[in-house]
């Protein structure tokens, strides 16, 4: 009998899964639904030899040296978005949070919160963009998860990611490690993220051609160690409350302080168009493909060289300096010559009256 | 940028700061009207820049600081409702009245949704025809017009699900009242450039001539910002009186005629409650007869909602230019933006804000 069900394993393409066209919580119930769902979507487009098993968890071969391990969780809206969706940007960024550490990224695990009455057809298009964006950053998915919570208990898809790396012997990112007259790099134009998600949100569509800029950056991280060496100080990837708060936590850690060239930073006409409109600064818009290095003085032209050699760095500038204090304090001399505190950002950007 | 960064160029900058540094001969007190103008000057660091002898002192003008904190309440009373969705503007969820936030009302579980014009509240009624949409309609003659569109569009169409609550407010009485308190310093105004796009500036030549000082009409960018300065300082060492007009590119002396001929059909001008200042003679707007079915407060029967101001908050002194921000016991304590104890706090337009975040801390304005 058996031999006559067909292997679903062995398509690329998953069909929809018996059922409807939705989630429903047998899906998450742990019988036959749930295997179907992992059968038909999650196997085929995630396949590799960890993941075939099965097993409750992973089992991989140990790194010699220190691990890098980190989680995080997507909750994007819209989904689909200019540049990319739910299922890239959770590959994105568990990979950027290990690059940041210095490691070399080595496998992800995934976990899916499904809200009941979520289109299949859209899981399946964030799980085929997740395997793309997987296979493109060369790190397989090893292990994962799938819950399915009442209508109304969620919204549509959340998504974590979990990742472990490998620090290679002699790399020592940390931002306490930030010195005086160290030089603050960051990899390319800032704030595409955040417009581009605001472009699509609900009530403020409008026209554009920004995309995110969600991608994997340990390959840009990789040469930037080549160039720097240990002159490679500290790296941060300025997601969420944008270069300000990326900036602001770093001087906060190593106990110094931070000038920034405001014509310095490297910020797109439509995205300062965006923010001119809106009302919003763009040091304080998120980023998703973005990287910012702290570096000795003497590695600063080598590391800006090797960033701009790379496809996600070629806009990347040097945009200030390490220095003194106060401690926590980082300022930006204004195009017109003032200085101004940049403050972390306190709450959501709301977007101004008039 | 086109338009942007023609006003941003720091050659032009020093030219202009270097001509008011020839100029001045003694110390001048300038208010800027409008908090978008106030913002500018600190985050391009235009006041210290400035001559120590020229006093910059931040206005009323932030259209969310002097909502009355009543106001706010009988929007979150509002949101509160079932049935209601209460539609604002982004920088108005955060503002802090007796009964909490509009934020902390959605988190209650009301139905708050930040818009970004009062045409999307109204397509969001159309949408919804089971639910009374209600708009927050703050603001001065700037927001107004667009205010006054929603209104009259919904009476055209016939939607019925749709109100505003209206707390309009209008920037010539203000400046009237600022000038008429015995304690005033202020001794020249850069009137906010884009209210006199909607209204000209013909109504500010009586307040010039009547209390024979200069009012500057002046843009928002650090260039127009500088050279309005440049143009008061001129007219205050010369003597003159009258009103001049720096952003010559966008304002006529006549306004946007239209817009405010529709303001005239949907709006009466009535006397106001100002936050931290008390209420004005003849200073905002309320609907007119013919448009009061639109009125939520009339509508839902909120007037009973009172409320009175946090005895720590100077948010008067500061919107009426008698102290700076860093001046008060609470700021970067007890009031920050985390925890505002007053609108100027919360919006990005608000002086104390704008302080707060630009790092003009009471330590630091000493030195």
């Amino acid at each position: 009998m058996t031999d006559t069900v067909p292997s679903f394993r062995s398509l690329s393409c998953p069909v929809p899964v018996a059922g409807g066209p939705t989630v429903t919580l047998a899906h998450g119930g742990g019988g036959r639904m749930s295997k179907a769902l992992v059968d038909r979507v999650f196997l085929p487009a995630f396949r590799n030899d960890a993941l075939a098993v099965l097993h409750d968890g992973a089992i991989l071969p140990a790194p010699r040296g220190r691990l890098a391990f980190t989680t995080d969780s997507y909750v994007v809206r819209p989904i689909f978005f200019p540049g990319g969706d739910i299922g890239s940007l959770a590959v994105h960024g568990t990979v950027n949070d290990l690059a940041m550490c210095g490691a070399r990224p080595l496998a992800l695990s995934v976990g899916f919160l499904l809200e009941e009455g979520f289109p299949l057809a859209d899981l399946d298009r964030v799980v085929r963009s997740m395997r793309d964006a997987a296979r493109a950053a060369g790190v397989p998915i090893v292990t994962g998860d799938t819950k399915v919570v009442d209508r109304g208990k969620g919204d549509g898809v959340y998504v974590n990611t979990t990742g472990i790396g490998e620090v290679p012997d002699g790399v020592d990112i940390s931002p306490l490690r930030a010195r005086l007259g160290d030089r603050i790099l960051v990899s390319g134009s800032i704030a595409l993220h955040g417009i581009a998600i605001l472009s699509v949100r609900e009530g403020l569509a409008f026209s554009t051609t920004i995309e995110s800029d969600s991608a994997a950056l340990h390959g840009l991280v990789a040469d930037v160690l080549a160039a720097g060496g240990t002159g490679v100080h500290v790296l941060r990837d300025p997601t969420r409350g944008g270069v300000s708060s990326a900036t602001n936590e770093i001087a906060e850690s190593a106990g110094v302080g931070m000038v920034l060239d405001e014509r310095a930073i490297p910020i797109r006409e439509e995205v300062r168009g965006a923010c001119e409109i809106l009302g919003l600064d763009p040091l304080y818009v998120a980023n998703e493909g973005k990287a910012i290095a702290i570096v000795a003085p003497e590695v600063a032209d080598a590391v800006l060289a090797a960033m701009r050699a790379h496809p996600l760095g070629r806009e990347a500038a040097v945009i200030g300096e390490v220095t003194a204090g106060p401690a926590g304090r980082v300022t930006m001399r204004s195009r017109v010559g003032g200085t101004r505190i940049v403050d972390m950002m306190s709450g959501e950007q709301l977007p101004r009256i008039c | 940028m086109k338009h942007v960064d023609e006003y941003r160029d720091e050659g032009a900058a020093t030219r202009l700061l270097e001509a008011i540094r020839r100029r001045v001969t003694r110390p001048w007190t300038i208010m800027e009207i409008c908090g978008g103008q106030t913002h500018t000057l600190i985050q391009a660091g235009i006041d210290r820049l400035l001559p120590e002898a020229i006093t910059l002192v931040h206005g009323p003008g932030c259209p969310v600081c002097v909502t009355p904190v009543e106001m706010i309440d009988r929007a979150v009373t509002l949101a509160r409702r079932p049935g209601i969705v209460m539609t604002s503007f982004g920088d108005m969820l955060r503002v802090p009245g007796t009964l909490g936030d509009l934020f902390s009302a959605k988190a209650a579980g009301g139905d708050v949704r930040m818009v970004y014009s009062p045409l999307d509240a109204l397509a969001l009624a159309r949408r919804m025809p089971d639910r009374e949409v209600v708009f927050f309609a703050v603001g001065f003659e700037t927001t107004a017009p667009a205010n006054a569109m929603a209104v009259w569009r919904a009476k055209q169409e016939g939607v019925r699900n749709f109100t505003i609550l209206c707390s309009h407010v209008l920037v010539p009485p203000a400046m009237e009242a600022i000038l008429s308190d015995p304690d005033v310093r202020v001794q020249a105004f850069l009137a906010a450039g884009h209210v006199c796009t909607v209204m000209g500036y013909h109504e500010y030549e009586p307040i010039a001539a009547s209390h024979r000082i200069p009012i500057v009409v002046t843009g928002f960018e650090p260039v127009d910002l500088l050279q309005g300065i440049g143009m008061a300082v001129d007219a205050l060492e010369d003597g003159r009186h009258g009103v001049l007009n720096q952003y010559r590119r966008v304002v006529t002396r006549a306004g946007n005629v239209p817009a405010q001929r529709l303001l005239m059909e949907v709006f009466e001008v009535r006397d106001r409650p100002w936050r931290g200042i008390g209420t004005i003679p003849r200073s905002g707007y309320g609907l007119t007869p013919a448009f009061a079915g639109f009125d939520a407060e009339r509508r839902f029967d909120v007037t009973s909602v009172h409320a009175e101001e946090s005895p720590d908050c100077i948010a008067g002194e500061v919107l009426r230019g008698r102290k700076k921000p860093h001046e008060c016991a609470a700021f970067g304590t007890a009031c920050t933006p985390e925890h505002p104890l007053g609108a100027p706090m919360v919006s990005a337009e608000g002086a104390c804000a704008a302080y707060h975040r630009y790092g003009r801390r009471a330590a630091e304005a000493a030195t």
